[in-house]
């Protein structure tokens, strides 16, 4: 079809050189310039007939059956094939995804690759970690009361079937509202030894879908699981038509999934069976084609789940790209994701009878003077975590999650349900002489009016100065450069602002959730708050239904 | 650094009493220093080192060796009409004086009156002076005749400014580019100041041959002196039009008497190099290049506007070609583009991303038929000798048609996804 169109405007194109050419051929000035053109004309015939016999080789061998993906047979490579890196070994022959837009921040601060203890007493399960509770939700503990790991805390009000456990044994020290009573904060003081609380999980193979389900409610189990779109915990009545895990996380400063997953394999891959059985289609996973070396065995021999390989900058790793490229999901479609550590708390369920919310968690950032890797549990306080590792006296920025999608917190504050990364950075409260025109401290940009590109491994200290004012929409085709997706952003944001919902629909408003639209944001010129405004469009799209 | 942050942040004007001083006062602070702003701690943490002031003021950046070669060239021009220092190196004190006595008052004039509405408006609707008059201010100059009368080019500011931009919103929102709508609203309402064969060389007080020179005050009074004091040649004000002097333009010659009647005044070389009378920053095409291909480079602006058009203009110079009915149709394609503001239209005009198509698919659609329908005006036409304003407008308001059409596709594209999973 697209060769057919090319031919036909060559043609075109052809005949309208054609009588120019003739007029021109006796003047003696213009010899030259006809030779090239005649030059050109004769390398595009070719060009066509190699094209043509081509593409009816690739016919050929499709209706044949001799290969799944046109390509394998053609005698001409690809364009792309011959510019594009090598796909690594270990990724041939399986389903790839090439993401070509995006780009990863090169921000300074990674954790080194050591695991240590982490010295933390106090953990916090929080409400609002969970869109879709009622702000009030039933709490089912006191302050003062003991609880084991695993103890159901608080119900949902409307959903009181939805039990939100504890994923530490110990005191119950403090029950903290926010705004209009909300609570926000459930703090738990642990003991020194872990009492659990033992649950005997049904028989994935023989029990049926609801049993399961009432198994998961009841011990924790569900709270692990988000359904997209809005980015909501499912409901129990719905069947998801497939199940993304991501096994790897491309944004800035990410924890190494493969560390994380060290001696969980049992886990991990019992997890995905229960995810099997909850989902209505299949359950994907994401695996890491970035580098030299496979991922960690745990993710590459998984059984029982279609996997696809995927390679590109950030936000490759995210799960909606993937659920954009291998499922997508359209108005009424319901698609759950879960993190590796989810799944591995899935997985304990069953492998230890146990609700064991273990996390690794990174801890990064340039303003921390020994950024690593920390083993913890969900809820961690953030203060305990990263204790005698910053400067108190200046002025930072706390982050539960990464730098573009994470949450702005205190040292009192917790670490989010989902998130398994602290990011420090500096507070950029400073005034910067002609910072637009000629800035004296090198800073992240993807923009070619910095000299950025030239330095590539380059790492960067970040801050929080906005660099600039918000200003209007300008810039056009800025945030389709950064999201591999077939999503127009800026309309979308247009269409949000504007309350235009069919529009939103019809422009993939289901598919994106902020992480997704996170790098655009951070790319803009305008600064303008994407992640704010999609988030004001998916409450939106709820509200209507 | 510390002091002048001093300085300015004690000379602040209460903003609830003098809300124009204010926004003046804002203006002048964020050009110095970039605020103290933080991120909110919803959404991103961090922001890329780009915001709209450093995009807008490489425009302007690349603009400058057109400002350059423009100022030279409008006193070249002059002294060519006038048989004085006809090599082009030939007195450049007086040259570049002449052109800097031509240009300065248009460009403060531009700028005075745009950015006074512009603050103004900014005052009125409460927020910071956005940067979007940086680049119009500095194009208007380079696309008006040297000789413009300065109240025509005022209202023609004012009028682009109210109900090009402010009318709709302010920068961001406009549907048509705003330096074309000055050029257009002078093109309208004062044509005889745009066209015609007298207006694109300065100085003169007509064109016929034995005409007198019109020089004025800083002329005579102030330049003269100086450089007299400095043993240079100087202004000579007894001086005469040439006998065989043509002020027209090559695309006037061309619209009569095809490529051979251009010819027989200017040199092609002469037109690529730029040494020819026309609007002040569109003569020198190696220059307009190089700001095309610095912007394309940046990412400031869309390459594919730029070639898209540069495709259109093509196809359609190779569609006259064949068709071949006046001595202008004949001109060779790749002439067409060594005359007019064709290469100016390309990389500054049609490029404003406000106005082009805002979508990737949409910009190449945009750009071609900015380049089919300049080459169209320009040479079927006989009443506009010249296309590129005309086109960019018109594709302005088609814009957003081409973009919906986009939309809708990747709309449709996705709705027969869902029925075909359904």
């Amino acid at each position: 079809m697209k060769n057919g169109k090319l031919r036909s405007v060559l043609s075109l194109l052809l005949l309208v050189c054609g009588p120019s050419l003739f007029a021109q051929a006796g003047s003696a000035d213009n010899n030259s310039f006809v030779t090239i053109l005649v030059a050109v004309v004769v390398l595009l015939a070719f060009f066509a007939l190699i094209q043509v016999s081509d593409n009816l080789l690739k016919l050929e061998a499709r209706q044949l059956g001799v290969a799944d993906k046109i390509g394998e047979v053609s005698i001409l490579p690809g364009l792309s094939d011959l510019f594009r890196p090598r796909v690594p070994a270990y990724a041939k022959n399986h389903t790839l995804l090439e993401i070509k837009r995006g780009a990863d921040l090169p921000v300074a601060g990674e954790a080194r690759k050591e695991v240590r203890d982490a010295q933390v007493t106090r953990f916090a399960v929080q409400p609002p970690n969970w869109r879709g509770l009622a702000p009030i939700p039933r709490l089912l503990v006191q302050v003062g009361d003991a609880v084991k790991a695993g103890d159901p805390l608080f119900e949902d009000k409307k959903r009181p079937e939805m039990k939100f456990v504890s994923p530490v044994s110990g005191e119950v020290i403090a029950i903290n509202r926010g705004a209009k009573r909300a609570i926000t904060e459930v703090v738990i003081l642990a003991d020194k030894d872990q009492q659990y609380r033992e649950v005997t999980a049904p028989d994935l193979g023989k029990a049926a879908r609801e049993e399961l389900v009432e198994f998961l409610l009841e011990t924790g189990g569900w709270m692990l699981l988000r359904e997209r779109p809005y980015d909501r915990i499912p409901d129990w009545n719905d069947t998801p038509k497939s199940i993304f895990v991501s096994t790897f996380d491309t944004a800035p400063l990410a924890p190494d999934s493969n560390l994380v997953v060290e001696g969980k394999g049992e886990a991990f891959q019992k997890g995905l069976e229960v995810l099997n059985r909850l989902s209505g289609g299949k359950v994907y996973l994401g695996l890491d084609a970035r580098g030299e070396e496979p991922p960690s065995a745990v993710f590459t021999e998984a059984q029982g789940v279609e996997k696809f390989w995927v390679r590109g900058p950030h936000p490759a790793g995210n799960v909606g790209v993937h659920i954009h490229h291998i499922d997508p999901i359209g108005p009424g479609d319901k698609v759950w994701t879960m993190g590796v550590q989810e799944v591995i708390t899935l997985g304990s369920l069953w492998t230890e009878g146990r609700f064991k919310a273990e996390r690794v968690i990174a801890l990064t950032g340039s303003k921390l003077n020994d950024p690593h890797y920390v083993r913890t549990l969900a809820g961690a306080n953030i203060g305990e975590l990263l204790k005698d590792n910053y400067n108190p006296e200046e002025d930072l920025r706390f982050i539960s999650g990464d730098v573009l999608s994470g949450e702005a917190k205190k040292p009192e504050n917790f670490l989010n349900f989902y998130d398994d990364q602290v990011t420090v950075i500096a507070e950029g409260r400073y005034y910067e002489l002609f910072g637009w025109l000629l800035p004296l401290k090198p800073r992240i940009s993807l923009s070619r009016t910095f000299p950025n590109f030239l330095f590539k491994n380059v790492k960067y200290d970040v801050d929080t100065n906005t660099h600039g004012e918000k200003r209007a929409f300008v810039v056009t085709g800025q945030y389709e450069e950064v999201l591999p997706m077939d999503i127009y952003p800026q309309h979308l944001m247009k269409a949000i602002l504007t309350n235009d919902y069919e529009r939103m629909e019809g422009l993939g408003i289901y598919e994106l959730i902020e992480e997704d639209i996170a790098l655009a944001e951070f790319a803009c010129t305008s600064k303008q708050p994407l992640q704010q405004i999609l988030r004001r469009g998916l409450d939106m799209m709820w509200e209507q239904g | 650094m510390k002091g002048l942050l001093n300085f300015m942040k004690r000379i602040e004007p209460d903003k609830e009493k003098r809300p124009v001083l204010h926004t003046f006062y804002d203006a002048v602070f964020t050009f110095f220093f970039v605020p103290a702003h933080v991120t909110s701690g919803k959404g991103v943490h961090i922001r890329d080192g780009m915001d709209l002031k450093r995009l807008m003021v490489h425009v302007v950046l690349a603009l400058q060796l057109c400002y350059l070669f423009g100022t030279y060239n409008i006193g070249h021009q002059h002294f060519l009409a006038i048989g004085e220092h006809t090599g082009f190196l030939e007195g450049i004190h007086l040259k570049l004086a002449f052109g800097l006595i031509q240009i300065l008052p248009i460009f403060i004039v531009t700028h005075i009156v745009g950015l006074g509405i512009e603050i103004i408006y900014a005052a009125k609707r409460g927020h910071g002076v956005e940067e979007g008059f940086l680049v119009t201010g500095a194009l208007i100059p380079l696309i008006m005749p040297p000789d413009i009368p300065l109240w025509i080019l005022a209202v023609a500011v004012a009028f682009a400014v109210v109900f090009g931009k402010e009318a709709f919103g302010g920068t961001g929102m406009n549907v048509l580019n705003i330096a074309l709508l000055a050029r257009a609203f002078v093109f309208f309402a004062y044509p005889t100041t745009i066209s015609g064969d007298e207006v694109w060389v300065a100085g003169l007080s007509d064109t016929d041959a034995g005409s007198a020179v019109a020089y004025g005050w800083a002329h005579l009074n102030l330049f003269n002196p100086l450089f007299e004091s400095l043993g240079w040649s100087t202004f000579d004000a007894s001086a005469t039009v040439v006998d065989g002097f043509t002020g027209a333009t090559p695309l006037a010659l061309a619209a009569k008497g095809g490529w051979d009647a251009v010819t027989e005044v200017y040199s092609p070389a002469a037109m690529w190099w730029g040494t020819i009378p026309g609007s002040v920053g569109e003569t020198m095409k190696p220059f307009i290049i190089v700001g095309a291909l610095f912007l394309a480079f940046t990412k400031v602006a869309s390459w594919r506007v730029m070639v898209g058009m540069t495709l259109g203009t093509i196809f359609t110079g190779l569609l006259l070609n064949a068709w071949g009915a006046t001595p202008f149709m004949e001109v060779p394609w790749y002439y067409q583009l060594y005359m007019g503001g064709f290469w100016f239209a390309m990389a500054f005009m049609a490029t404003d991303p406000v106005t082009a198509a805002s979508t990737n698919v949409g910009k190449w659609i945009y750009g071609f038929f900015i380049g089919f329908f300049g080459m169209v005006i320009r040479v079927l036409n006989p009443a506009y000798p010249e296309g590129w304003m005309l086109a960019i407008l018109f594709m302005n308001v088609w814009a957003s048609l081409i973009d919906y059409v986009v939309l809708q596709r990747n709309i449709n594209r996705r709705m027969a996804r869902t029925a075909a999973n359904a």
